[in-house]
């Protein structure tokens, strides 16, 4: 056993609203920089859609992540050997155009036109060429709100096994939000790949970061990131991520992204996990069981055994601390309502998501609206957002985990209703979801009342 | 360590492994980190907001490093909530997060730019020795000379100016304007103070001493719901977002809470945590749908229809099937459903009239004071008729009674709802109804008595509530048709499955809803909510669409409960701090009147839209009505609503009001009476006349406008094109000639409309925008990170600061700094050219006034057609005299005036002494020194000393000023209601307090909800809670209108009516007809990367979307044209065309062009192909059309007030034609202006002669 503490959040997707001042935010500090103009450390998706940059779910196209070889956990774009014939010609890579070409515009024109034909117009001028677009054909959030046509946002590899015809009609409409970051993954594959061994995870807090003097710029890690948020700066040829806000997490404070969620659906928190079962966990068979081993590698902080090693191992008390009040370890692992972003990959990513409730179903009657015990509020399984599709996202496609989270969500709501609405509490619908009286005010807490200091 | 040697060293690092060798721990150099930290050090943090009309109202931390701002985060240290209240942190959104980007882009005005054209022509003059007056002049005389600037507005060709010359340009227009034209053809917009109000108050102030008229915005943009003041004599009052987290039911229905609440839209997604049910009524799957636990998508415009019919459920099942006790209480006490109605025959039948008053009586029922505006009641107590406390006639000429307690003249009484039991007889009534393009009567059986009037005669009369029994549908047993058999019943109008054939949504959702949210109200006293915006309310008949929700609100008892009641969210419209804010805004503390102008009507007429309108009036009566205004137009119905003195117009009359004054003093008039009597023979002879009737007549133009704060031209604009056309005189694509004004009567219509009215256009901005590229001057503004100012929203119940984090950059001052600047030069100037003058000012019978008494019973008396005498102030405005020294504007303009002390200060009706605040200006904020009127009074010099003497003046920032207020209206209603501040009577919060941090304002008689640590801020709370009547004819909230004009158009009660067809779409080009196209209903709902057109330009914004104008479309529709995702295409009709990228999505539904608000033409727009021009906005196929029904004044809650009532500027009922334009066909249109296209003066264009 090897106590390591790990710095990780929980997005509640329920509670998003596509916003991206998470996004704006995260520029303005990070990335308001020539050569990664193109680059959204923190970036929001709609879903159902391809995502920034295109298709990055795709990993028969891409070769990120990890795989099993023969039993053997193996980077799934091969190992070091093809690793070193591919450094000049990385056929894994994407291209500015499955980003977007940074743009901007010929503002100046709008003061500096002479008597014109027309009223001036300032028209967009690529970031990377100097030159006028006639048409801004992409961007970093081009299918925002989904936006774009059913056959093209539907190559979303989350419809996998999916009939997803039935999908497109209007009446049959589902949308989510998909903020992303870094997963500062507990088995990242960026790691793996660096050729200079220029990317590391910090011991201290588990963030990944490249290291800006010892990258050469071969961009293994770019291919390497099955969520692709590593990015090359095309000016200082290195490659820059995410870097889980350090500078603010070691003074104390929550990510930029975090801290300007005007959603207030993210969360920090520390972890403690056992870094010696890292490899079995990665190297789970049956994918599907990846969420499973991935949450088994989590510790109790609460354990005196657990204490006693985790100070062996370095981990300091007020870490220790931390790890106790975390409410991401609540989310996970207490009550199971966050879940891994696609677990496949095989890199135990530390961003975790609470699946997001939905309207219900455009076919089904409210003369016969199937509802929880208080009459008014629908049952999960009369919601439209498909489980299959979110398993996909969010469990490896197994759909009872996903289940088990949504009904818990509306049985806090359901027995909540009764106390606010009948002045009754009920707890019928609670004991059929598996949790408590008490797990549900305490749900409630963290996930209604939300107060800064039970966020962060 | 040498970073060289650490590199040297890799191998050796690793000192252990773990994972069964999988992982790695080295030890290695991480001094480069650094980087990073260096990256986020800064050297200050500086509080401020944006001032942009968002509701936001959100505090930010404003990141200062080496004296340049960096980036902002929101700031989280607003004072907390309650337990079991989520908290205000944080507020702010991606748009504010972006706001830094304009400080340092291409995009910032930096100096004071002019149109080259304008400049020279000024030089000239100038350098043949004229003084700048006399320039000015020269200039305007010449119309060789006008035409060469006017013509090429909009074109380019600025170029840097000094603040000098400008500042002389400005005030030299301004004088000679008020010396040819009058000072009333002088026009100040800027909207919504309370995002910036001292910024605001900067050219309202001056405007207001020089005599210009400031225009209303809330009504214009359509924001104002107009069924508010109808329905409760308030111009808007909504419970702060976190109310929402009171409630346990909410519909929402164009209010797209995630895109427009932003900051707020966490309350709605954590009270359903709560148990709160959500529904959604989007006709698309708009964000908020996401939130939903049923999606109701609605037709768009017959949101009406779904509302009625929840309304038919909950008066069934919850008033006849069973009685709820809650609900028939709320309905007794807090609404005019008891007020008893009379009846008028209408042929075989009855229809209903006005309310019975205390006059209808012998001895007026014991009333004295004001019988004619006292309602009756049936007392079922006493089993007689009474007068019952709170009406609007015990608010004027008498104290005490004025009040919501169930009495009458002293004793208890209970309120009759209905007198089915105890009834004389039962009558057919009929109801009018608006469906399939024709209005009908409904007949349907209502109980009544038999009253005796003072006249001897005897009236039919039945209560509020046994109307609206009978029209919505409901079957009680009374006989006769129309009635509902039962909810399946689709022939009978309000039912759920007729509402469903309108709607498109099925009855049982609209059954299951209407249930559901009168149940939760019950079982909660009222804890049902709607939230709603402008999407419902930019339509035409949006106050039919808001009084159907109002009435489900109030029969379910939830308007003033926390958690309850309407939550209509458009504009930011409280300005909390409003009375101490108002006197230095309109210059009142010098003084009084100022000049007010409903701007819908203003526009109306100077852009000439009456001249295109389609709308025929006719066409929208009842068939009930007295309707002696038949065949009058829309515009003819206004002229009539300003000569009644219901609206203001400006300019006023179609003379000089200086030249009116000095006319009647040289036949003698000495005061204000006098000089009265003299415009009343004027305007009976006909000699003189209200401006609006001859608009066109180049006397009654508009010469200066300025624009601060706003983007009237690129944004609030609806009939872009014609402002650009009639307006400004510049390149427009307006596609048809405007004939249809000749069928006025009332308006003199010129065969050719007048081109380019504006003699000035000044813009002050911090970017060019539309407003900016067709103005002649444009200053530049501090920006809302480089000035010092306030803010306050209706979300939130703080009031926090805009502050200075760096000083205003290159040439830029705040807006209060620039028109103290312009007010220098021009009292200097002035001293010359003006000297003193006398001022008239027509004052249209305000709101919360006694004026609101002048004309009785809702009947229309017309001095212009002979029915009664003109009396200003009460059959027409009131004219006010109003001394102008002009040399002294400045000295008035830097100091807080002597009318503080002397009359002291008001808000809705009650007046306070404000000479002890005076005294404490003086010392907070210093006196003035320099010479002239105003030397030793208190200073307002610096923005902070103007930021300081509003909240000193004002109840909700300065406890004894509460404490004062709320003993005023205590007189008033007879009731104690001075425990609402109590434990804040010692609170006197300053600049530096907000800047430190947020404060919570303190309760005031300003607004009708209470701040509290027990319930949050709630519309409606101090009527419903302390008995304070709502300010309506009643004092009760009113399902029933009984003035003529509303009986004439059917709109007594609320009723359904379709959007209007404003035929613009049948006239495109046959270019266009003949290619694959779609008709569309176009929608222009508030958009996610802007707030009105600000940030949509911001590189951020641009690039997290699609980088320039798009239009939603549905795919289905898209793939019958051929139409790819991001194909350019042209929306078009008669009023102009519009360039965008097409967005192709399923979430729209068919029918339906999307194109997000205040999407403008300065970024990523290419030409038209079927006006040549610059491809437009999204105004540029709008135009706005205006509501007799909203001209109604001197009535009541009727009356007019600015920004408070009066025409709307609704915009929604439009339809484009829309077709792709192939990528080869796109032209940018950036070649030189050639001497032959200007002389064509709108060249190419299908519309031009």
């Amino acid at each position: 056993m090897k106590i390591r503490a790990q710095f990780a959040m929980v997005f509640n997707l329920d509670k998003c609203i596509g916003c991206h001042t998470c996004s704006v935010t995260c520029k303005n500090v990070w990335s308001n920089r020539k050569g990664i103009e193109y680059a959204w450390f923190n970036n929001v998706e709609s879903k159902p859609g391809i995502g920034y940059p295109k298709n990055w779910e795709d990993q028969d196209k891409w070769q990120g992540g990890w795989t099993k070889l023969n039993g053997k956990l193996e980077l799934k774009a091969g190992g070091k050997l093809k690793k070193i014939v591919q450094i000049f010609a990385n056929p894994n890579m994407p291209e500015i155009d499955d980003y977007y070409e940074p743009f901007t515009y010929d503002y100046a024109r709008l003061q500096n036109a002479p008597l014109s034909e027309a009223a001036p117009t300032a028209r967009p001028v690529s970031q990377i060429t100097g030159e006028k677009m006639d048409k801004i054909t992409w961007g970093p959030n081009w299918e925002d709100d989904l936006a774009g046509e059913f056959e093209k946002r539907s190559k979303d590899s989350n419809f996998s096994n999916m009939e997803k015809e039935m999908y497109k009609q209007f009446e049959n409409t589902f949308h989510l939000y998909l903020p992303r970051i870094c997963n500062h993954c507990i088995n990242p594959a960026c790691v793996a790949s660096c050729p200079s061994g220029a990317m590391y995870k910090r011991e201290e807090d588990g963030i990944v970061v490249a290291d800006q003097d010892r990258c050469r710029g071969w961009r293994m890690c770019i291919s390497g990131c099955p969520y692709k948020k590593v990015f090359f700066n095309w000016e200082s040829s290195k490659a820059e991520k995410c870097i889980g806000c350090y500078p603010r997490i070691e003074s104390g404070l929550p990510t930029v992204c975090s801290e300007s969620c005007v959603g207030r659906i993210r969360y920090n928190g520390i972890i403690l996990y056992d870094a010696d079962k890292m490899l079995d966990a990665a190297s789970t068979d049956n994918e599907q069981d990846l969420y499973k081993a991935h949450l088994d590698l989590f510790v109790d902080p609460n354990d005196p055994k657990i204490i006693e090693q985790a100070l062996a191992d370095g981990v300091p008390q007020s870490w220790i601390d931390a790890a106790q009040k975390s409410p991401i370890y609540k989310m996970a692992v207490e009550w199971k309502i966050a879940f891994p972003l696609h677990p496949e990959f095989r890199t135990l990513p530390m961003i975790w998501y609470v699946p997001p409730l939905s309207p219900v179903q455009s076919q089904i009657d409210q003369k016969n609206l199937p509802t929880e015990a208080d009459g008014v509020i629908p049952k999960a399984s009369a919601m439209r957002l498909p489980v299959k599709y979110l398993a996909n996202l969010l469990t490896a496609g197994k759909e009872e985990y996903i289940v088990s989270a949504l009904n818990r969500l509306i049985a806090m709501r359901s027995y909540m209703r009764s106390v606010n609405v009948e002045g009754t509490p009920d707890i019928r619908p609670l004991t059929a979801a598996g949790i408590d009286e008490e797990t549900a005010k305490s749900m409630y807490r963290y996930l209604a009342i939300a107060n800064y200091e039970d966020r962060f | 360590m040498s970073h060289f040697l650490d590199r040297l060293k890799f191998l050796s690092k690793v000192q252990s492994t773990f994972a069964k060798g999988h992982g790695v721990v080295t030890n290695e150099d991480r001094q480069w980190e650094d980087a990073y930290r260096n990256r986020w050090r800064h050297d200050k943090v500086v509080r401020s907001t944006h001032g942009v009309n968002c509701t936001g109202g959100c505090s930010w931390k404003i990141f200062v490093k080496n004296g340049l701002v960096a980036f902002e985060m929101q700031q989280t240290d607003y004072p907390r909530t309650r337990e079991d209240l989520p908290n205000h942190e944080p507020r702010g959104c991606q748009r504010g997060a972006s706001f830094s980007w304009y400080l340092y882009s291409p995009h910032r005005i930096k100096h004071p730019m002019i149109r080259g054209r304008l400049l020279d022509l000024y030089r000239a003059e100038r350098a043949k020795g004229l003084d700048p007056v006399e320039a000015w002049e020269a200039i305007q005389n010449d119309p060789q000379k006008r035409i060469k600037y006017v013509g090429v507005r909009g074109l380019g060709g600025f170029v840097r100016a000094g603040w000098e010359e400008m500042k002389e340009i400005i005030a030299a227009a301004n004088i000679y304007t008020i010396k040819k034209w009058g000072p009333d053809r002088i026009y100040g917009f800027s909207p919504i103070p309370a995002m910036s109000m001292i910024s605001y108050a900067a050219g309202s102030r001056y405007l207001s001493l020089i005599g210009g008229a400031c225009g209303s915005f809330y009504d214009w943009y359509c924001d104002l719901p107009a069924a508010s003041p109808q329905t409760w004599g308030e111009q808007t009052d909504v419970p702060e977002a976190a109310d929402w987290y009171n409630s346990t039911y909410l519909i929402i229905t164009g209010a797209n809470l995630p895109m427009t609440r932003t900051p707020d839209a966490h309350f709605a997604t954590e009270v359903r945590y709560k148990g709160a049910k959500i529904v959604s009524m989007a006709p698309d799957y708009a964000e908020y749908v996401k939130f939903a636990d049923l999606w109701m998508p609605v037709r768009q415009g017959t949101d009406t229809a779904a509302f009625l019919a929840m309304g038919h459920v909950a008066l069934k099942e919850y008033f006849i099937d069973r009685q709820d006790a809650y609900f028939l209480e709320y309905a007794r006490k807090y609404t005019d459903m008891p007020m008893q109605v009379m009846l008028r025959r209408h042929g075989e039948n009855w229809v209903s009239d006005r309310n019975l008053r205390a006059s209808d009586f012998v001895d007026n029922l014991g009333e004295a004071n004001n019988p004619e505006w006292k309602t009756v009641v049936f007392d079922s107590k006493h089993q007689s008729f009474v007068v019952p406390n709170g009406s609007i006639g015990f608010r004027w000429g008498e104290d005490g009674k004025w009040n919501l307690l169930e009495q009458a003249a002293g004793g208890e009484i209970e309120a009759e709802l209905s007198c089915i039991e105890r009834r004389d007889g039962v009558v057919s009534v009929g109801f009018p109804h608006f469906e399939n393009g024709e209005s009908t009567l409904i007949l349907r059986h209502v109980p009544v008595r038999i009253v005796k009037l003072a006249n001897g005669e005897e009236a039919l009369v039945t209560s509020v509530f046994d109307l609206q029994i009978a029209q919505y549908g409901i079957d009680r047993g009374l006989g006769g048709g129309n009635v509902a058999q039962s909810y399946d019943d689709a022939d009978v109008a309000y039912t759920p499955a007729w509402a469903a054939k309108v709607t498109g949504v099925k009855a049982a959702d609209i059954e299951r809803t209407g249930r559901e949210f009168a149940e939760n109200a019950s079982k909660t006293r009222g804890k049902s909510m709607v939230i709603m915006g402008a999407a419902i309310n930019h339509w035409y008949h949006n106050d039919m669409t808001y009084r159907s929700i109002m009435n489900l609100l109030h029969m379910c008892g939830c308007v003033g409960q926390t958690g309850g009641g309407w939550a209509h969210y458009v504009g930011q419209e409280k300005l909390r701090p409003q009375a101490g804010w108002a006197p230095i805004a309109f210059a009142t503390d010098w003084q009084r009147p100022p000049r007010h102008q409903n701007s819908t009507s203003y526009w109306y007429f100077h852009t000439d839209q009456w001249r295109y309108e389609t709308v025929d009036a006719d066409a929208l009566l009842s068939p009930a009505g007295k309707n002696k205004y038949k065949g009058y137009t829309l515009a003819d119905y206004n002229v009539d609503a300003v000569r009644m003195g219901w609206l203001p117009g400006a300019p006023h009359f179609n003379r000089n009001p200086l030249d009116l004054v000095a006319e009647a003093e040289k036949k003698g008039a000495t005061d204000e009476a006098g000089i009265a009597k003299h415009v009343v023979e004027e305007l009976k002879s006909g000699k003189l006349d209200v401006a609006f009737a001859d608009p066109d007549n180049p006397v009654n133009w508009p010469r200066n406008l300025f624009v601060w704060r706003a983007n009237l031209i690129g944004t609030s604009a609806k009939g872009h094109e014609y402002f650009l056309k009639h307006l400004l005189g510049a390149q427009n694509g307006v596609m048809q000639e405007g004939t249809h004004g000749a069928a006025c009567s009332q308006v003199n219509y010129l065969e050719d409309g007048p081109v380019g009215k504006l003699d000035l256009m000044v813009d002050i901005n911090f970017r060019l925008n539309s407003t900016g590229a067709y103005s002649d001057i444009i200053l530049p503004t501090a920006t809302w990170y480089e000035k010092n100012d306030l803010n306050t929203t209706d979300m939130h119940p703080f009031i926090h600061p805009l502050g200075e984090a760096v000083t205003p950059g290159w040439e830029s001052k705040s807006d209060w700094q620039i028109f103290k600047a312009i007010a220098e030069t021009f009292s200097t100037l002035a001293e010359k050219h003006l000297g003193k003058k006398r001022d008239l000012v027509a004052l249209p019978m305000q709101h919360d006034s006694p004026m609101e008494l002048a004309q009785p019973f809702g009947q229309v008396k017309n001095w212009k057609r002979g029915e009664c005498e003109p009396i200003p102030g009460k059959t027409m405005a009131a004219l006010r005299l109003v001394e102008r020294d002009y040399g002294q504007t400045y000295n008035k303009y830097i100091a807080l005036g002597p009318l503080m002390t002397k009359l002291g200060n008001n808000v809705k009706g009650i007046d306070w002494n404000t000479e002890q605040e005076y005294k404490e200006l003086a010392v907070l904020n210093k006196t003035v020194q320099v010479d002239g009127v105003s030397k030793g009074m208190p200073s307002l010099e610096e923005d902070i000393y103007v930021c300081d003497s509003v909240m000193r003046m004002a109840p909700e920032t300065n406890g004894e000023v509460a404490h004062k207020s709320w003993s005023a209206l205590s007189k008033k209603t007879g009731l104690d209601h001075h425990h609402l501040y109590a434990g804040r009577h010692e609170d006197k919060i300053t600049f530096r307090d907000i800047v430190a941090q947020p404060r919570k304002i303190i309760t005031a008689p300003t607004w009708s909800g209470i701040e509290s640590e027990t319930v949050s801020y709630t519309a409606g709370y101090t009527n419903i809670h302390e008995h304070i009547p709502f300010r309506t004819l009643t004092g009760r909230a009113h399902f029933y209108q009984d003035h003529e004009w509303f009986l004439d158009f059917g709109e007594g009660f609320c009723v359904f009516k379709p959007p209007v067809d404003l035929k613009a779409h049948e006239i495109v080009p046959d270019s266009v007809r003949r290619k694959p196209h779609l008709t569309l209903s176009w929608i222009t709902p508030h958009s996610k990367w802007g707030i009105h057109s600000s940030y949509q330009d911001n590189l951020r914004m641009l690039t997290l979307f699609r980088g320039g104008p798009y239009i939603w479309i549905a795919e289905d529709d898209a793939r019958q044209i051929g139409l790819a995702d991001n194909d350019w295409v042209e929306a078009i009709n008669a009023n102009g065309a519009t360039m965008a990228r097409a967005v192709v999505s399923q979430r729209v539904p068919r029918g339906m062009a999307l194109m997000y608000h205040a999407q403008e033409k300065n970024v990523n727009v290419p030409g038209s192909p079927s006006s040549g021009k610059r491809g437009g906005i999204l105004n540029s196929v709008t135009r706005v059309v205006v509501k007799p029904t909203n001209m109604v004044g001197g009535y009541a809650q009727l009356a007019y007030g600015f920004n408070y009532y009066g025409t709307v500027g609704c915009n929604r009922d439009e339809q484009v034609v829309l077709h792709k334009v192939e990528d080869r066909d796109i032209d940018w249109l950036e070649r030189p202006l050639t001497p032959e296209r200007e002389a064509q003066r709108n060249p190419v264009g299908v519309g031009s002669k």
